[in-house]
């Protein structure tokens, strides 16, 4: 049995707004499979009393102190913008 | 059927930090577009947001001015969406952890009063701005980044009534810590409303729609009674009400689909990494708790309890920190309590509205308002004069005393002065002399105003009236 079903694929790929084909999903359904299973090996270490660990250090409090500092002008800001409109970014319309 | 309205209401505040939440550009309305932002803003690649911890004090300062319970761990997550708003095609904020939780507002509607409860607060970061345009959308990422929390209330509010009442108190606690400006015009407070309807003594909540881009709290409470009166008729039809985004036609007072919701909206939330959590224990709590002001509600009893104001003035009064404030100082440089309050809630909030200004926005000082009830008060000016001063201090502003100097608006209590004044009139109008002395009240009111014209309103009234009785019954 598929532990990732070709629906969960296509309603992921939905998500990421990535278009695939049915054959590709029925693929990837079964690849992903195949790596679920194999990373499930770390399902057997006894992890009791251990925490959920999130983050890759141990910093906690990393703050910074209330001070406004202006970097990029609206130019450079908008120098890569493939569409622009009265210094803003244009995009196609999008209406909700 | 008869139904029971179950209403929760979720508010976003725009926090009034001088930088972004995770990048230092600065947080400011009204600029020019694309102008206070960096490539953290943008959502470039290789940006990290780093913690702001003015954000961090001004979150848990509203959350504790509303009773909440401020959590001694918390973590922000992405939560992630496809929308031009959202550069980095996800919204940090906080899911499972949030700041606060647990608190209440209490509020009184008719004179009952009730408690609101709030099911949590949490910060997050505002997306940026869009404008439609007919051939395409136009972003700014101005917006992008500024502090948000976002306070969601328990379903506990049952009436539009009681949901006015919810904003107008939520508003008001805010303003006083200090925390954001709360003007919904400019956006800085933003309110949903979560609607559904179930029949009376039934349990089992109703499918509920949720009610967003209300522009003002009267459209939120209007709003609300709108939409519970078509729920009703659709099940009352034997229909089901449709798990929807709806918004509020002001002009057409109608509900309109915006969003039909299907499943519920998956957005993959999971803890950032980029962010190291946060560590609040019980110091830096009472720290920051230390800086809440005082309360409206606490002020309100102290007005009516110490100042022996009465409820209602205590109530306008403490609306706002600014008036309260203003209100206190110049109790402070002296002058009458009753006195202050009949000017700031007559005079002063009827020029408010009338100009739309808040009180800071004016030149008045709470210093030169005292001076000029201390003026009424030593028969300097009369209170009809005094109406003329207190224009001149709510639109140019500066000393009452030198301004009535300047203008020659002293009171004329001069008896010798009067007296002559009240002779010429008499000589003017010798047939209302004849009238009052057959007994027609009324004329003596006509001399009086006679009098007031010849002195241009600044006659002392009282010393007028004593002086017109004895010289008409000198002749």
């Amino acid at each position: 049995m598929a532990k990732i079903s070709k629906e969960q694929v296509l309603h992921t790929a939905n998500l990421a707004t990535l278009a695939i084909s049915e054959e590709e999903a029925e693929m990837f359904s079964n690849q992903l499979t195949e790596i679920i299973t194999f990373t499930e090996k770390i399902q057997n270490i006894n992890t009791e009393g251990v925490k959920r660990t999130i983050y890759g250090n141990d910093n906690d409090n990393v703050l910074r102190e209330d001070k406004a500092i202006r970097t990029i002008t609206q130019e450079e800001a908008l120098k890569n913008a493939p569409s622009q409109e009265n210094g803003q970014f244009k995009v196609p319309s999008i209406m909700d | 059927m008869k139904y029971e309205t179950v209403v929760g209401i979720e508010v976003h505040v725009e926090l009034k930090t001088n930088s972004k939440i995770f990048s230092p550009s600065p947080n400011a309305f009204g600029e020019a577009p694309n102008t206070n932002i960096n490539p953290k803003d943008l959502g470039f690649p290789g940006t990290l947001p780093l913690l702001n911890k003015e954000a961090v004090e001004y979150g848990m300062k509203a959350a504790m001015a509303l009773n909440c319970e401020i959590a001694s761990e918390t973590i922000f997550d992405r939560k992630h969406y496809f929308y031009p708003d959202s550069p980095a095609a996800y919204q940090i904020s906080q899911d499972k952890q949030p700041i606060g939780e647990h608190g209440w507002i209490d509020i009184e509607v008719d004179g009952e009063k009730k408690r609101i409860g709030i099911e949590r607060i949490h910060l997050e970061e505002d997306a940026g701005k869009l404008t439609h345009s007919s051939d395409g959308s136009l972003v700014d990422y101005n917006r992008q980044g500024t502090p948000l929390i976002e306070i969601v209330s328990d379903p506990d509010i049952r009436t539009p009534e009681e949901a006015y009442a919810y904003l107008e108190k939520l508003k008001s606690i805010i303003q006083y810590t200090g925390v954001s400006d709360v003007r919904m015009e400019e956006g800085s407070l933003r309110a949903d409303a979560n609607i559904s309807i179930r029949p009376v003594g039934e349990e089992k909540f109703g499918t509920k729609t949720e009610l967003k881009n209300l522009n003002s709290f009267a459209f939120v409470r209007d709003g609300i009674a709108e939409e519970v009166k078509r729920q009703a008729k659709l099940l009352d039809a034997g229909e089901e009400v449709q798990q929807a985004s709806r918004r509020y036609d002001e002009k057409t007072k109608k509900s309109v689909l915006m969003r039909i919701k299907g499943d519920a909206d998956d957005y993959r939330f999971f803890p950032d990494p980029d962010i190291p959590p946060l560590h609040i224990d019980e110091e830096w709590k009472e720290r920051v708790r230390k800086e809440i002001p005082e309360l409206p509600d606490a002020r309100r009893a102290r007005y009516i309890d110490e100042m022996d104001l009465p409820v209602y003035d205590a109530q306008v009064l403490t609306a706002t920190k600014e008036m309260a404030d203003f209100f206190e100082e110049t109790v402070d440089h002296g002058a009458d309590v009753k006195q202050v309050s009949n000017w700031l809630m007559g005079d002063l909030l009827g020029y408010m509205n009338k100009e739309l200004k808040e009180i800071q926005d004016l030149p008045i000082t709470p210093k030169d308002l005292a001076k000029m009830i201390e003026l009424i008060k030593d028969g300097t000016i009369s209170s009809k004069i005094a109406k003329q001063v207190f224009n001149y201090l709510v639109e140019e502003g500066g000393d009452p005393e030198a301004y009535v100097k300047d203008k020659g608006l002293v009171q004329i209590s001069d008896e010798g002065e009067l007296t002559k004044i009240i002779g010429e009139v008499l000589d003017a109008n010798e047939q209302s002399v004849t009238d009052f002395k057959e007994g027609k009240g009324r004329a003596l009111g006509f001399l009086v105003g006679q009098v007031m014209k010849a002195t241009q309103g600044q006659a002392n009234p009282q010393m007028v009236n004593k002086i017109l009785k004895e010289e008409i019954e000198k002749r």
